[in-house]
């Protein structure tokens, strides 16, 4: 405790849990607009992460909620936000967008993987055949008619999904920037910041799990995917940056009230997570790194290494954003004289190890539905790469 | 013979239907005109002829923590979380404030916070849920578990309310908590149940200093209005326009 803080502000309310939230929202409308690019603009160069976008979105989608339960006081009663939601609030809307959100997802993917569907169906036998028949919702003919109907629903579920991922992380933005009472969180411009650093995690970790994956199988990479995913996180991650910069600019230009008190934050209780790592290793290195193998022809090996190594500073880079947000806003005394603190503990119920498991889980999921249908077949790693090596 | 038939039955119908309209008119003026002074003082239907609000007055709180006592055993406040509570202000010869509310003033302020320099300037600001006019937690309560009651007192619906904490983070003055054990947001009711009967509420009741009052801001020959019309007062944090209804005399301008 630093200066004096109001008594009830001896307990950061909103704990890890509610950091994680919005980062697993994030990779959702991330890794969602990634495979939109291919689906609804024909970024053919993204064709061989385009499913695998896709169903990591879901994964993470399925996720999202879980800290939020963890963390309310009394989850039993979560539903009522859906029952009886009161429209003055911002949180209000989050069942429905969440729910619409989801429903498109899942649409999406079962009309793409519809003929894998059926290739199961039909080369299976017993117990499982009437698993993919009730999946398959019986619908179990597939002509070029068909596939053509398919292939236009994907398209214009993703056309749809396009707004909607933009309206559930953007909206998560204005859950914080709407809060007047906090200097650190509100902000008009909080909405598009947690919208460009929700798609740089998503490309941050397609390009992370895309490598990874590959390595561990010794499998080769469409470089050519990889180059253009760098090329877009490169552009993303500088617009996030700038208008995080931005933020806090207009407010030390403006010399308000509350710059008094954020410029102790920033130079005190955040000088480490938001300075240093946020801003000057994850931020900045990752620039550099970008700029390098965007700008500079250099051997496949460096480059990817460097691509690589962005991926995971920017996925740390967003976690840091997050937290700095979500508990460095909380820290500030609404006193204006003094500063709280928080430590998550280990064990505890919102400690770090039940964040850490959350945030597995989805992982494990993809892992699981590699399994039943892989993402990366050997021909789709080939497919565009004049020049791979 | 079947036309005067007609005749008759139709004059029948209109008679019958204008008396039965008069009736109803002249029934509903007797059953409606006259609710608003039949009901009983104490009775729900009269509870929009109150607005509640609170005066705090700054110049005559001795920080003895009484209240903060009070309101604890009345409520049955959690430890470590305050409906009401006392700061501490103390300006030194070098004009640096320096402010404290050990555990929220419940057992008063023992020693002098600043010991080593010359105190110039001091006083106490007792602090409690400001029931809002344009309350932002009202405002951002997604399932609707926190109301204003038509009697102007802002509350929570303990049944509803689902502990999301967005309430918390919504009031600018660090009136609410989350109570773990209700696994609800939890904050100072005006001790409803108490000014609904009537009764002040426990922490007016413990002040031994009159320096706080609750009363009905509607009611023209208060003594909240008249003190309101007398003395000269200040609101906590008047640009968020939550409009509180705690109003503050003698409030300092380093009290925020």
């Amino acid at each position: 405790m630093e200066g004096f803080v109001l008594p009830n502000e001896t307990h950061v309310t909103w704990t890890v849990m509610i950091v994680l939230y919005p980062y697993i929202t994030g990779l959702v409308a991330g890794a969602f607009i990634v495979s939109s690019l291919y689906h609804v603009f024909g970024l053919e160069q993204l064709r061989p992460i385009a499913r695998f976008s896709l169903v990591s979105a879901f994964a993470f989608l399925l996720f999202a909620t879980v800290p939020l339960l963890n963390h309310l006081g009394s989850p039993e009663r979560a539903f009522n936000i859906m029952i009886t939601p009161h429209f003055t609030s911002a949180m209000s809307g989050f069942g429905f967008v969440y729910a619409a959100y989801g429903i498109i997802v899942l649409l999406e993917i079962w009309f793409h993987y519809r003929a894998d569907f059926i290739a199961r169906y039909e080369s299976s036998r017993g117990l499982v055949k009437s698993i993919f028949r009730i999946i398959l919702l019986g619908s179990t003919v597939r002509t070029e008619a068909t596939d053509r109907v398919d292939h236009k629903l994907v398209k214009v579920l993703a056309g749809i999904g396009i707004p909607v991922a933009c309206i559930l992380h953007g909206y998560v933005g204005f859950l914080f920037g709407s809060i007047k009472a906090n200097p650190w969180w509100s902000t008009p411009l909080m909405f598009i910041i947690f919208l460009f650093s929700a798609i740089v995690s998503g490309v941050s970790v397609l390009i992370f799990l895309y490598q990874f994956v590959h390595w561990l199988r010794r499998a080769k990479i469409n470089q050519v995917t990889l180059d253009t995913m760098a090329r877009f996180l490169w552009g993303f991650m500088i617009v996030a940056v700038v208008l995080e910069l931005m933020d806090v600019l207009s407010i030390a230009y403006e010399q308000t009230e509350e710059w008094a008190i954020l410029k102790e934050l920033i130079t005190g209780k955040l000088w480490y997570t938001y300075v240093i790592c946020q801003l000057l290793i994850c931020s900045l290195g990752p620039f550099v790194f970008l700029s390098i193998t965007t700008l500079i022809r250099l051997p496949r090996r460096w480059s990817n290494g460097l691509i690589f190594l962005s991926a995971v500073l920017l996925l740390t880079q967003v976690l840091l954003m997050r937290w700095n947000v979500v508990i460095g806003g909380q820290l500030i005394s609404k006193s204006y004289r003094g500063f709280t603190e928080y430590l998550p503990g280990v064990f505890a119920k919102e400690g770090l190890i039940a964040a850490a498991t959350i945030f597995i889980i989805p992982f494990v999921l993809l892992w699981a539905f590699d399994k039943i249908f892989p993402f990366f077949t050997p021909d789709e790693s080939q497919e565009g790469t004049p020049d791979a090596v | 013979m079947s036309e005067k038939h007609d005749m008759a039955t139709r004059r029948r119908f209109l008679q019958f239907a204008l008396f039965n309209t008069a009736g109803l008119c002249v029934g509903s003026l007797v059953a409606f005109g006259s609710s608003d002074d039949s009901a009983s003082p104490s009775g729900p239907d009269d509870l929009s002829r109150f607005d509640w609000g609170f005066i705090v007055d700054t110049t005559r709180c001795i920080g003895c923590g009484s209240c903060v006592r009070a309101c604890k055993i009345e409520n049955d406040v959690p430890d470590g979380y305050f409906r009401t509570w006392v700061e501490r202000y103390e300006i030194d010869e070098e004009e640096k404030v320096h402010v404290d509310s050990p555990n929220g003033s419940l057992e008063s302020f023992r020693q002098d916070y600043v010991r080593s320099k010359h105190i110039v300037k001091a006083f106490f600001v007792p602090k409690l849920c400001n029931h809002c006019r344009n309350s932002a937690c009202t405002q951002v309560c997604p399932v609707g578990a926190t109301f204003h009651s038509p009697d102007g007192v802002v509350l929570i619906d303990r049944e509803h309310c689902i502990g999301c904490g967005y309430c918390v983070q919504a009031c600018p003055y660090g009136c609410r908590y989350i109570s773990h054990s209700l696994g609800t947001a939890d904050k100072c009711t005006l001790c409803y149940h108490r000014i609904h009967r009537r009764l002040e509420t426990a922490c007016v009741m413990a002040c031994p200093r009159d320096a706080r009052i609750c009363g009905n801001l509607k009611d023209p020959r208060s003594r909240i209005r008249r003190l309101l019309h007398e003395r000269r007062y200040s609101l906590l944090k008047p640009e968020l326009s939550t409009n509180p209804k705690c109003y503050y005399i003698g409030l300092d301008l380093e009290v925020k």
